[in-house]
């Protein structure tokens, strides 16, 4: 355990059953959890290796029951922690013992559809393939893919700002939600935007997508539906050298071609993913490309065409051009699996640094060096289009000091994405995971007006505080 | 006339702060001025430029990524890009024509407007695009937010929060966008002589297809012949000759042609400029609203008062011209809204209008107070174009 958490108030703890008794006034006796046991279920997200208990789960089913709890919370001096599917790899969604767990994967309603406009209107607990699902039928699609789609919710998406891996042509949440109804920490209610373009007034909607549940609690959300293509087709290509497929993938975007997903894997992770989906993979290959376009048939066989001659001019030793769905679906199982098999094998911890892709080849090199260093192993596993980097740092969580040096390698990693001109986080949000490596990114005045701004919304640090920003030299206002 | 202030660099930007802070003296902020007309009339008497703040400062064309400092030209970005085959895929207008003014418009300015062209619907605005800033707050410090990386949710995305601010937060230094490969080709299809509930329908039938449309706008009948519906296809030239063909399919029903080349170009361009409405004279309102509803409240507001429209982004965009006079049917605009949803914004009125009626949107009372907390955790002097998006914000 390295990352602190704040003490909890003591005077809250004392009110404790005063506090479940007014939300008991609220919600039906199903929908508030007290009970130890069924409160263990809350106490951490997808960062497993921290754990909090809360001091009450609530699980309301309109924005009426959120309104009157966030009341509540906020008349007795009560954190509120928003919880979608509880899928966080940064730790966003884990509570603390004084705060309430406010998890809205009750409201996971379809409200409206509207195709002519292109829009979905959902409750924020539904998860993000069931939009999709729900538009399907007519050949719609809501575009962010966050690997945990399945899982994760639309509140947690919008909550980190997910992305996914066809976010180089459709853009990440911020460029799919057109408005979403809030609850304010007093319990006030607010619509931002809605079924229009454009934010009237200041564009507080851009400021919320992506705010870590810190700035109020989300309840309902109009997204953008698009009509999916006539058909997607995805290349494999094998490389002989990390640099060589860094210089493809820039290549590629360089003359104009705009692939709607573009994945790296390296010779660990392709080996892992191999051994457990037996995806086909090359194994005599240092590093995988998974280039993927859209359009007609003639116009997918046109761009991968020039997308494999590109990768020729790289030395590229494998290629693959997938010809149906089932070729495609063979050459997407690996990666779809790359975690999944790496925790089968492995205790890992996922990082998420985001890196100017022309740094790729170094990054890469110096990633390497600082998981050796420490001892251990490491699989590079990403969404090369965009530079957001995925390593996993592979350890074992029964010898002593290795979670450790997986989290110090982790640190490294992050700061060399932020010395090459990256970030810390891309798509899984700082959380707690990256709460205390701010400061490599933003200096004090960055971070200070930062922290003001949230302030505007919640003054008393209130909503998920013991995220995002670190715990000393905090500021209200 | 109000003193003019240049600063040649961040930290001399971030004196002129220190010293309005101290004189407690507000300062309305601009980049060239070609926008200084929007909004409602300038109320402080000097003016903090980023004119002097100009240079391209990053251009990584494999990275899609372009940074520059707030005060350079638009035209010297696009040509940049241009060179490289690639572009600012928001389209960023220019209004110069529809607002009277003349000099180069930068790219802070289009930044601070968040403004966009008829590709917003397929590409998003600019702050869509936009992946970092660096501004001086109403302090007088230097913040950046964001970066050069195109997925980045590091702490709060106040760059995002600054596209379409107007100079109310705070004064932008440097921005850096997210660009895209140029289209190789652009192809339109025109349908002729529809009216605006069967153009709406068309835009969204049109929309909803598979073939990619980046453009959908309607011009409606005038002096200069019977209506025009655009839909414009862009990408490769194997690819659009594709979609044209398939797009001609779904509606042959209906008198159309194709255009492309500077032909399509040109129409293209009049649409994101505002050249069918841009002569002096009128009033100008800047409507957004849900697409299909667009044609009824143009009409609507038509049916009360001598109004001219067109519509943008499939309907969702209204640019409508009113008489200079009275209100510029600030009540008639607002109450078609009511019932259909969305927002406007009066672009171009006289100063005395402007000053009377809300040029921007007026919000619920919920949503005021909270835009004016935000304007007090970056500007808590109350420093930075006073009154220009609210009165007394």
């Amino acid at each position: 355990m390295t990352i602190a958490f704040p003490e909890p108030d003591e005077s809250v703890l004392a009110r404790r059953e005063a506090i479940r008794a007014k939300l008991a006034e609220i919600v039906h006796p199903e929908a508030l959890i007290v009970s130890e046991d069924e409160r263990r279920a809350y106490e951490t997200d997808g960062l497993t290796a921290y754990r909090q208990m809360p001091l009450a789960v609530v699980l309301p089913s309109s924005t009426e029951e959120v309104s009157a709890i966030m009341r509540v919370c906020h008349a007795e001096g009560v954190k509120v922690v928003a919880r979608g599917a509880g899928t966080s790899l940064a730790g966003g969604a884990i509570p603390q013992p004084d705060a309430v767990v406010l998890g809205v994967a009750k409201m996971a309603r379809i409200l409206a559809v509207d195709f002519d406009n292109r829009t979905a209107r959902v409750e924020a607990g539904i998860t993000n393939l069931a939009i999709s699902a729900a538009v399907s039928h007519e050949g719609f699609f809501y575009a962010p893919d966050p690997s945990s789609q399945l899982a994760c919710t639309i509140a947690g998406n919008i909550a980190m700002n997910s992305g996914g891996a066809h976010c180089l042509k459709y853009g990440v949440t911020v460029n799919n939600v057109l408005g979403v109804t809030m609850v304010l920490v007093d319990g006030t209610v607010v619509e931002l935007g809605g079924q229009h373009l454009d934010a009237e007034g200041l564009d507080l909607l851009a400021l919320v997508v992506g705010s870590e549940g810190q700035l109020g609690i989300v309840t309902e959300a109009t997204v953008r539906i698009l009509r999916a293509a006539e058909g997607a087709r995805p290349a494999l290509l094998g490389f002989p050298s990390a640099e060589a497929a860094g210089a493809c993938v820039a290549d590629i975007i360089g003359e104009g071609l705009l692939p709607v997903a573009l994945e790296y894997m390296d010779k660990v992770a392709i080996e892992i993913t191999e051994g457990f989906a037996k995806a086909g993979y090359p194994l005599d290959v240092e590093a995988m490309l998974i280039a993927e376009v859209e359009g007609c048939d003639a116009d997918i066989d046109e761009q991968l065409r020039r997308i494999v001659a590109i990768a020729e001019r790289h030395g590229v030793t494998t290629v693959r051009v997938s010809a149906s769905e089932a070729e495609s679906a063979a050459i997407w199982k690996g990666r779809k699996a790359a975690f999944g098999a790496t925790g089968r094998i492995s205790d890992y911890i996922c990082m998420d640094g985001t890196i100017p892709t022309g740094q790729l080849p170094l990054v890469l090199r110096r990633i390497d060096e600082i998981v050796r260093r420490e001892g251990l192993r490491c699989a590079n596993v990403f969404h090369a289009g965009d530079g957001n980097l995925h390593p996993l740092i592979l350890f074992d969580i029964n010898k002593p000091g290795a979670m450790e040096k997986a989290e110090r390698a982790g640190e490294h990693i992050l700061k060399l994405c932020v010395e090459v001109g990256g970030c810390l986080t891309g798509e899984h949000g700082v959380g707690i995971e990256k709460r205390d490596l701010m400061t490599y990114q933003f200096n004090r005045a960055d971070l200070h007006q930062q922290m003001r701004v949230r302030a505007a919304f919640d003054p008393g640090w209130l909503l998920n505080p013991a995220k995002v920003f670190p715990l000393q030299g905090r500021i209200a206002a | 006339m109000t003193a003019l202030l240049e600063p040649a660099s961040e930290a001399d930007a971030c004196a002129e702060v220190a010293d309005a802070i101290a004189a407690r003296a507000p300062l309305d902020l601009r980049g060239r001025g070609t926008k200084a007309g929007v909004g409602r009339p300038g109320q402080a008497a000097r003016t903090l430029s980023s004119a002097r703040l100009s240079g391209i400062t990053l251009y990584e064309p494999a990275e899609l990524v372009i940074a520059a400092r707030a005060g350079t030209p638009l035209a010297e970005i696009e040509a940049t890009l241009a060179s490289r085959n690639q572009a600012l895929t928001f389209e960023p207008p220019d209004w110069r024509a529809l607002l009277g003014t003349t000099d180069e418009q930068t790219i802070g300015g289009i930044t601070a407007g968040n403004l966009s062209g008829p590709r917003r619907i397929a590409a998003g605005a600019a702050r869509d695009s936009l992946i970092g800033a660096r501004f001086v707050n109403g302090r007088g410090e230097a913040i950046k937010s964001g970066g050069r990386v195109m997925k980045n949710v590091t702490g709060l995305d106040l760059a995002r929060l600054l596209a379409g601010s107007w100079g109310t937060l705070g004064f932008v230094t440097e921005v850096t966008f997210k660009v895209l490969p140029r289209p190789e080709r652009t192809t339109t299809l025109v349908l002729h002589g529809l009216d605006g509930a069967a153009a709406a329908t068309a835009m969204a039938k049109a929309l909803s297809s598979p073939y990619e449309v980046t453009g959908a706008a309607h011009l409606p009948a005038g002096p200069h012949g019977p209506s025009r519906t655009c839909l414009r296809l862009e990408g490769f030239a194997f690819s659009v000759d594709y979609r044209t063909g398939e797009l001609q399919r779904l509606f042959r029903r209906e008198a159309s042609e194709v255009v492309d080349g500077e032909i399509a170009a040109a129409l293209w361009r009049e649409v994101r400029d505002v050249t069918p409405l841009a002569e002096p004279g009128d009033a100008v309102w800047r409507i957004s609203t849900v697409p299909t509803r667009g044609h009824g409240v143009a009409e609507a507001i038509a049916r009360q008062a001598p109004a001219r429209w067109f519509s943008d982004w499939g309907g969702g965009l209204v640019w409508l011209a009113c008489p200079a006079e009275g209100d510029a049917g600030a009540s008639l605009v607002r109450q078609a809204l009511r019932e259909a949803g969305g927002h406007a914004t009066l672009v171009r009125a006289p100063h005395a209008i402007r000053a009377a009626v809300d040029v921007f949107h007026p919000q619920s009372a919920p949503l005021r107070l909270l835009g004016e907390r935000v304007k007090g955790a970056l500007d808590p002097h109350g420093l930075f174009s006073p009154g220009r998006m609210h009165p007394g914000a």
